[in-house]
């Protein structure tokens, strides 16, 4: 039963993954770079959510496995191949070394003390990559291609321009099918279904360790430790190893990044994008299996397109109305849009953990049992 | 074991949220295939203006995004027309660029490499546009511009100062009218050695990136080479706000001299502690202890209130100038906001003019078509007298201005002083000299 379930949910997801660039085109999110985000901060969420979903550690570290990720990636396009596989295998072997590290001397200590922790250990790396590795990480500027880098796998291409990431050929950045459905103008490229593929793997392992004897003794830390431990189970060994694995998903989105724009900056690994992850999963639904995701999207979807709406977008949208309305509504709606977008997401994620603490997926379950009119005990099983 | 199970009902309906949930008003634009990247296929052409809205730019970003919509005005044929009066070049009509009106898109940049590609990348793959500029911080307008090489599209350098931008990171596809660190020391230096004499000992502390480093390095490259020791030089990070941990040692360095390599905020902090600290009250080695802002803007000195009073520095541009264009600039920037423009205002409207003017003489918006107009291109008439855009590093080369913090300001905006015009001849380099080594521009790009 439980298996017929999963599947299910498995291939919606991948459904909906795979149609993305249809599904999206009315919301003006359909463009290669975006989609892309979704995916990548999609995965990053997904590996967050087996860490802090199940057992409850809440890690602002995971920035850090992001940036090395990032780095380890660009380095190898910069010394071996432009192909990506060589660089994705690396950043995830790195990020999973540096996780060990991390985690190692993280878990030690639970609760808040957990979390300064991995916040401090996450920013002494930052640090380092900013300033004191510049000769490794080019500080602010970031790690970037050259022309004259060695990429000794390669063939010497066309001397004047960098060549572009791909995947035995197949360039990265090529959109492959550009039709007009619906009035859109559609945009299907590689880098995007690289990603996809790579979502739905990370989405089908992430429902294999949930339903594992593993993800139950990972919920059980979560429950009671204590109790835990008293039963005769020692529990660091788990957490460990979820620590490590959230941290190869989190290298993982830090390569694609890499793949997808081969620059990697310090800023990666800043706190605040630690925290965002965080943000992500809560405002989706922390431990459950699509919740991650949805927030991924949905603060990638803020933080890109609401941020362009500038007072020209505005006026043309209240256009119709006559001039002085139009005024009047551009002014209250400007300090929420555009350079605003940080306002309008800090509102709607005090509204979601208020009011719905199970996240968007619990919202959307809430709305799905009242438009079936099904009774509350089914909205019940939901939330579950 | 099934607590996180979800019935087929809710998960159907998480699928729909998805793609549904967020339904927004549709602001795509479609994107055209036609030989280069955006080519424009309607009866307008989109630009992308792409500048720091928010963190420590974000006071020049929001001046840039003012000239930006000027310039926009008058390539439309609206307002007074400003320097396309004054321009050498005749080509703009008031008519758009190629017949097509101009339209545009913003963007927050964050002051961050990462945050400013993706809002680029957006500006390229969803609204279609065909050039993107800006930048507050060379960090970013490096990185954007790198971006806008693989993408095909032309990137006209907005406030960058760093030697980089168009030395070991230059890219074919990118433009530069900025002044730069170089320039900047050698303008600065000879006047330096003039005010405080040849025997001083100067003490660095810079903005820890790209822009800092090598202004920095022209700095003291540049005042050594006048007979100054340089004492120590401490890297600050971008994100510092508090100051007072890195000006304290100054006090026993020895040094006489301090060289603030900040920029924006960073500067107003640092001065302000500085200041505080009563440094410019002190005597060391017998001589009155001085402070130096290598790159000056009048926006940070309005931040920075009563501190600036008798600090040098240099600056690309200033309003206070009496040339036809800069006249007519701050009239027509002054009509539209009601004070006068800054320097970055300045570079930005003038990079819009001349890219919408290499569109007119290329015939093209192609981005290859444009690049070669550019380059080489010698004009007059935008503020900074006779410019060139040198075609070998894509950088302008053009008179410096000396500057110092107004002892009688006559109003908020008249802070700075024009103490000397360097001229042009003085603040030339090699193109391959040894701070600009090291990259290359190859070839340019056009997408496709």
């Amino acid at each position: 039963m439980n298996l017929m379930k999963d599947r299910l949910l498995l291939i919606i997801f991948a459904c909906v993954v795979l149609a993305a660039p249809l599904i999206f085109a009315p919301t003006g999110a359909a463009y290669p770079d975006l989609l892309q985000r979704f995916a990548i901060y999609g995965i990053f969420a997904i590996g967050f959510n087996i860490l802090f979903g199940l057992t409850g550690y809440l890690s602002f570290g995971h920035a850090a496995f992001l940036g090395v990720g990032s780095y380890s990636a660009v380095w190898m396009f910069k010394l071996l191949s432009m192909n990506i596989v060589p660089a994705l295998l690396l950043s995830i072997v790195i990020a999973g070394v540096f996780s060990l590290l991390i985690g190692y001397i993280s878990l030690r200590r639970s609760g808040i003390y957990f979390s300064i922790l991995t916040l401090a250990l996450a920013q002494m790396c930052y640090n380092l990559a900013y300033s004191v590795l510049t000769p490794l990480t080019n500080g602010e500027t970031g790690l970037q291609l050259r022309l004259d880098d060695p990429r000794i796998l390669d063939a010497a291409g066309d001397a004047g321009s960098l060549p572009s990431t791909n995947f035995f050929g197949l360039e990265m950045k090529e959109v492959f099918w550009n039709p007009t459905i619906f009035g859109y103008d559609l945009q299907f490229n590689w880098g995007y279904y690289v990603c996809a593929l790579l979502l739905i793997l990370s989405f089908w392992i992430s429902i294999r360790i949930f339903r594992s004897p593993f993800g139950l003794i990972l919920r059980a830390v979560k429950t009671n430790q204590t109790r835990l431990n008293y039963t005769g189970i020692n529990s660091r060994p788990y957490t460990l190893a979820a620590f490590v694995i959230s941290g190869m998903f989190a290298g993982l989105a830090g390569g694609l990044l890499a793949t997808m724009d081969p620059l990697a900056g310090a800023e990666r690994m800043q706190w605040t994008v630690g925290g965002e992850v965080v943000l992500m999963v809560v405002l989706g639904g922390m431990g459950t299996l699509s919740g991650p995701v949805l927030g991924a999207v949905f603060i990638k979807y803020f933080e890109n397109i609401f941020s362009k709406i500038n007072d020209g977008v505005l006026h043309g949208w209240f256009a119709i109305m006559p001039e002085w309305i139009e005024n009047a509504m551009v002014l209250i709606v400007s300090p929420f849009v555009g350079k605003g977008w940080h306002l309008t997401l800090g509102a709607l994620f005090m509204i979601v953990v208020i009011f719905l603490p199970g996240g968007l997926v619990e919202g959307a379950q809430k709305i799905g049992a009242k438009l079936s009119g099904a009774n509350k005990r089914a909205a019940k099983v939901g939330i579950e | 074991m099934s607590k996180l199970i979800m019935n087929r009902r809710g998960l159907l309906k998480t699928g729909a949220a998805v793609g549904a949930g967020m339904a927004m008003p549709t602001i795509l634009t479609a994107a055209s295939h036609a030989g280069y990247t955006n080519a424009p296929t309607g009866s307008t052409v989109t630009l992308g203006f792409n500048v720091p809205q928010t963190g420590a730019y974000a006071d020049e970003g929001a001046d840039e995004l003012r000239a930006y919509e000027l310039a926009v005005k008058h390539l439309n044929g609206q307002g007074d027309g400003g320097m396309m009066n004054t321009f050498s070049s005749k080509e703009l009509k008031g008519n758009g660029i190629l017949g097509k009106e101009v339209a545009f898109v913003t963007g927050d940049t964050q002051t961050k490499s990462d945050a400013a590609r993706a809002s680029a990348q957006s500006m390229i793959q969803k609204d279609g546009a065909v050039m993107i500029t800006g930048g507050s911080s060379s960090g970013v307008a490096i990185a954007v511009q790198g971006l806008c090489q693989e993408a095909g599209v032309i990137f006209m350098a907005g406030l960058t100062h760093s030697n980089d931008t168009t030395g070991k990171d230059k890219k074919a596809n990118g433009f530069r009218h900025f002044f730069n660190g170089y320039m900047s020391a050698a303008a600065l230096a000879p006047v330096l050695a003039e005010m405080y004499g040849e025997d001083r000992n100067a003490y660095h502390l810079t903005a820890d990136y790209t822009w800092g480093w090598t202004q920095q390095e022209s700095i003291q490259a540049a005042t050594e080479a006048k007979g100054w020791n340089t004492v120590a030089n401490v890297l600050t990070p971008l994100t510092t706000t508090d100051f007072s941990s890195y000006v304290a040692p100054v006090l026993n360095s020895g040094a006489d001299i301090l060289v603030l390599n900040h920029y924006g905020g960073n500067m107003i902090n640092s001065l302000t502690s500085a200041v505080q600290f009563g440094l410019r009250d002190k005597m060391v080695n017998g001589k009155n202890f001085e402070i130096v802002v290598p790159l000056y803007s009048r926006l940070m000195a309005r931040g920075a209130g009563e501190n600036v009073k008798g600090i040098f520095g240099s600056t690309n541009w200033h309003w206070s100038l009496q040339d036809e264009g800069s006249k007519a600039f701050v009239q027509s920037f002054g009509q539209e906001y009601g004070f006068p423009p800054s320097q970055a205002a300045h570079t930005v409207y003038c990079q819009t003019l001349l890219y919408a003017d290499a569109c007119e003489r290329a015939g093209t918006h192609n981005p290859c078509g444009v690049a070669e107009a550019l380059e080489g291109f010698k004009f007059s008439g935008l503020g900074n007298g006779d410019v060139e855009y040198r075609a070998e590093d894509h950088q302008c080369f053009k008179d410096v201005l000396v500057v110092k913090g107004k002892e009688n300001p006559t109003s908020e905006f008249d802070l700075l002083e024009v103490v000397q015009v360097t001229p042009r001849a003085q603040v030339e380099y090699p193109a391959d000299h040894p701070m600009f080594a090291g990259g290359a521009l190859g070839s340019c790009n056009a997408g496709g």
